[in-house]
């Protein structure tokens, strides 16, 4: 019995296989391990849009606001000014020696338009590149947001993901009931749009009988209550300030009791603040969060120091995934679901067992059937399709690999498809024992005039496997990436080991019983 | 054990036309039931809504299904067992965008006093994202087509190519016949299966085409059908254990491998029968069909060893220097 190479790396592959894929099956702290698909362990897979245009639409609307300021402030005169299709801006200079000067004004000062003209009216709209630039910063910052948002949460390794153009994919795993994954949804969804708005003391009266219509006509806007949305208030449209200017929001008690949130403005929003209370005494400052009035308190005096309070009748849980959408940041774009796959831990659990029945159960059918239809020959084959199962498994702890249900089935396939292989080889030197050669030869030709067909055809497998997996999304990709693997893995184990464990083993074959080692009658050899 | 053991070549390819018969009749039955029936897109593919739930005891599906049905959104909803008595799945049309509270929480709070339930699996999937997924099917199906047509022509001849993935789409189609028959669920998984058909089918027909191959190089008699004879005989005994091995894996996934996994492990038992049967009976016939003549291919062969055996001299001519 002499050892050769074959056998040799056969061995070694067994002993990396081993080695590698321990920390997976024991589950251990330690190493590199397989990760279990959602579908497995339970969780929520997502794939979110984001409504872009309300980005665009935003940014617009900061675009007029800066032109009212600038003409304002360099006592420009104007009238018309409005938005136009989206994303463009109209006005009209009402004097002729003004034209140079702002023409001048918007070119230093607004970034990424583009002026038309026409007499004093005027247009100035995004460039495509400027709407391109907002719409890729809307996406880069949902996914910033939702992943601070999901990570404060403190939840177990969450995946935020831009997937595409225009595509967020959002994974979490090991979510425990439906209700928590609602909660989790919900603080997802949050767009924490905070703002501080003054009410429209003049006309808050006349609020119940007045169309959104005339609301805006007044330069107002109306807004409900979120406790009792039948009370409406009639707020100035632009705010006094917004959440950009937040530095901190926590959760906090009023001397009730009740959980409020209490957050901190930076230094600019902070000195607004106190010139606005200070200029409004005994007037009413709305407190408005996702265009619903928490409270609208009565400015008793100049609040200075930038902190203020929203109280709102929360639950505490409430309170508390409001603060943590407060400090990461509103969503600049609002998201909405295209796909969404959310599987219970039990039934992951299911899905695991069922699926380990099948590959055990499977396995061991395989298993039985070559060593009684090989004998010897069959339990070499088995040896190899066990060194193959192990090397999957290391493969995919070392890339640390996601095992989903249609891995497994990968998985059980492959063991279908590993010791065809041995078939094909197994049947080839039957024949040329049948034909009279000797067990050396017959052995070594075997492998000689199987080999092709056994690499065509793994090949062509790996060709439906690849595509597969370009194309696939999800779980389908955990099939094809298995199944991959396993092919790749019994060229390994199925050609190379067993013929390296033939040769060891040729010594001690017996030709007169070819019966025992080859599952076959012969009159031995000639 | 030995069970096939043949001392002369089956004669096959005499038999050749009834095969041919029988596969034009699932063909088209195939056909017939895809254009007329056809598939029963599942969520991944159609869009919608699923709901699984699991009850404590017996499901109460007629009290599921009064109160999912009171709201006017769910109507036409769909609710049935899955797997056992204790399993039910809800499934509609309808998608939701809303990412706060979606269809799957609204249908908890409606089942509230159907008994101790637990929602185990929710999936929504928005029509646009379906079409997708549908598109991208497709294009996997198509470019493994492709790259197995490139991979066979390079390694065997265009001829054999061309066979195998006639042999191929032969055995897709009848899958998908039977996955329309059967009135199986279409969805990700079963286009999973399709594939791997694909590659198993595969796997079988060039085990007799690589058999051929070597036919072609080393027996006398220029006759195919001769060849194609032996090659299939020889090969018989591995086929039919490899299907056999195949067979019985996949037949306990789709025994024991729950009830998730059905649509995937159904489509690929009827693709590993209709599989083997077509690498023995129906590849090798259309290789005929199409031609391919040993004795041009051994004539090729022979320019092209001659060709290159000049070349070689010419080299040697030169290294000598000679020329």
């Amino acid at each position: 019995m002499k050892l050769n190479y074959r056998v040799i790396l056969f061995a070694f592959a067994l002993i990396f296989g081993v080695v590698f894929s321990i920390p997976s099956l024991t589950q251990s702290e330690q190493g590199k391990k397989i990760t279990l698909g959602l579908d497995l362990q339970g969780g929520l897979h997502m794939l979110l849009g984001i409504k872009s245009e309300v980005a665009i639409e935003s940014r617009i609307k900061s675009i007029a606001a800066s032109i009212k300021y600038l003409f304002d402030d360099e006592e420009i005169i104007f009238d018309d000014l409005r938005m136009v299709e989206g994303k463009k801006v109209m006005f009209e200079l009402l004097d002729k020696d003004d034209v140079a000067k702002a023409k001048k004004l918007l070119k230093k000062e607004i970034e990424g338009t583009t002026l038309s003209e026409n007499g004093l009216n005027f247009i100035l709209s995004m460039t495509e590149a400027e709407v391109a630039r907002t719409k890729s910063s809307a996406i880069k910052q949902a996914v910033d947001t939702i992943r601070n948002r999901l990570n404060e949460f403190g939840l177990a390794e969450p995946t935020v993901a831009k997937q595409g153009q225009d595509k967020i994919l959002v994974e979490v795993p090991g979510i425990k009931t439906q209700a928590d994954e609602q909660r989790i949804r919900e603080l997802i969804a949050r767009a924490a749009h905070l703002q501080l708005m003054a009410v429209d003391e003049d006309r808050i009266a006349r609020v119940g009988s007045m169309s959104a219509q005339e609301a805006k006509h007044y330069g107002d806007v109306i807004l409900p209550d979120v406790n009792t949305p039948n009370r409406k208030y009639l707020l100035r449209a632009i705010p006094v300030l917004d959440g950009s200017m937040l530095t901190d929001a926590k959760v906090g008690f009023d001397k009730n009791n009740q959980p409020v949130i209490n957050f901190s403005l930076n230094g600019q929003g902070a000195k607004i603040f106190g010139d606005f209370t200070g200029k409004y005494v005994g007037k009413r400052m709305a407190v408005v969060l996702d265009n619903n009035v928490y409270s609208a308190p009565v400015i008793r005096e100049r609040i200075g120091g930038g902190h203020v309070q929203i109280s709102g009748r929360f639950k505490l849980s409430e309170a508390h995934d409001l603060a943590i959408a407060l400090r990461s940041g509103a969503l600049l774009a609002p998201v909405y679901v295209m796909e969404k796959r959310s599987v219970g831990p039990s039934l992951g659990a299911d899905n695991i067992k069922a699926s380990m029945e099948a590959l055990i159960l499977g396995f061991v059918l395989v298993v039985l059937f070559m060593v009684l239809y090989y004998g010897m020959a069959g339990v070499v084959a088995d040896v190899a399709l066990v060194g193959n199962l192990f090397l999957i498994l290391a493969i995919m702890s070392l890339f640390g690999a996601t095992l989903t249900l249609p891995g497994m089935a990968g998985i059980v396939l492959t063991v279908g498809m590993a010791v065809d292989a041995n078939v094909i080889i197994n049947e080839r030197i039957r024949e040329l024992l049948h034909e009279g050669k000797s067990t050396a030869k017959s052995i070594e030709e075997g492998y000689d005039k199987a080999f092709t067909a056994i690499l065509d055809a793994n090949v062509t497998t790996l060709i439906a496997a690849v595509a597969l997996w370009a194309y696939g999304t999800g779980p389908l990709k955990g099939f094809a990436i298995t199944m991959g693997i396993g092919i790749l893995a019994s060229m390994l184990t199925a050609i190379v080991g067993t013929h390296g464990i033939y040769q060891w083993l040729l010594p001690k074959i017996d030709k007169n019983r070819l019966g025992f080692w080859f599952g076959i009658k012969t009159e031995g050899n000639k | 054990m030995e069970i096939f053991k043949y001392k002369k070549p089956l004669n096959l390819m005499a038999q050749s036309k009834r095969f041919g018969l029988v596969s034009l009749t699932l063909l088209i039955i195939s056909l017939g039931l895809i254009v007329t029936k056809g598939f029963n897109y599942g969520l991944d593919f159609a869009g919608g809504t699923l709901v699984q739930v699991h009850y404590k005891e017996k499901a109460p599906i007629q009290k599921v299904r009064d109160a999912i049905t009171k709201v006017k959104a769910y109507e036409g909803a769909s609710v049935t067992y899955f797997g056992n008595d204790n399993e039910i799945i809800i499934r509609t049309k309808k998608s939701s965008k809303s990412l706060g509270k979606d269809m799957g929480d609204e249908m908890r709070e409606l089942l509230k006093g159907t008994g101790d339930f637990e929602v185990r699996r929710v999936d929504i999937v928005g029509a646009k994202v379906g079409s997708e997924l549908r598109e991208k099917g497709l294009m996997a199906m198509l470019i493994s087509i492709l790259g197995i047509l490139i991979y066979v022509s390079f390694r065997f001849e265009w001829r054999f190519a061309i066979a195998s993935v006639m042999a191929l789409m032969h055995d897709v189609t009848i899958a998908m016949g039977a996955v329309v028959l059967f009135d199986v669920e279409v969805n990700l998984d079963t286009l999973a299966a399709l594939l791997t058909i694909l590659g198993y089918s595969l796997n079988d027909t060039i085990i007799v085409f690589d058999r051929i191959r070597e036919g072609i190089h080393t027996v006398k008699n220029p006759d195919l059908a001769k060849i194609i004879d032996e090659s299939v005989t020889q090969t018989l005994s591995r086929t039919t254990l490899t299907s056999l091995t195949t067979f019985f894996v996949v037949l306990t996934l789709f025994l024991f491998g729950g009830e998730i996994i059905k649509g995937f492990s159904f489509t690929l038992l009827v693709g590993v029968v209709v599989g083997t049967y077509s690498s023995i009976f129906v590849a090798s016939p259309i290789l005929m069909m199409l031609g391919f003549s040993v004795s041009d291919y051994r004539l090729k062969a022979a320019e092209k060893a001659k060709r290159e055996k000049e070349k070689e001299k010419m080299r040697a001519m030169y290294e000598n220097g000679t020329i």
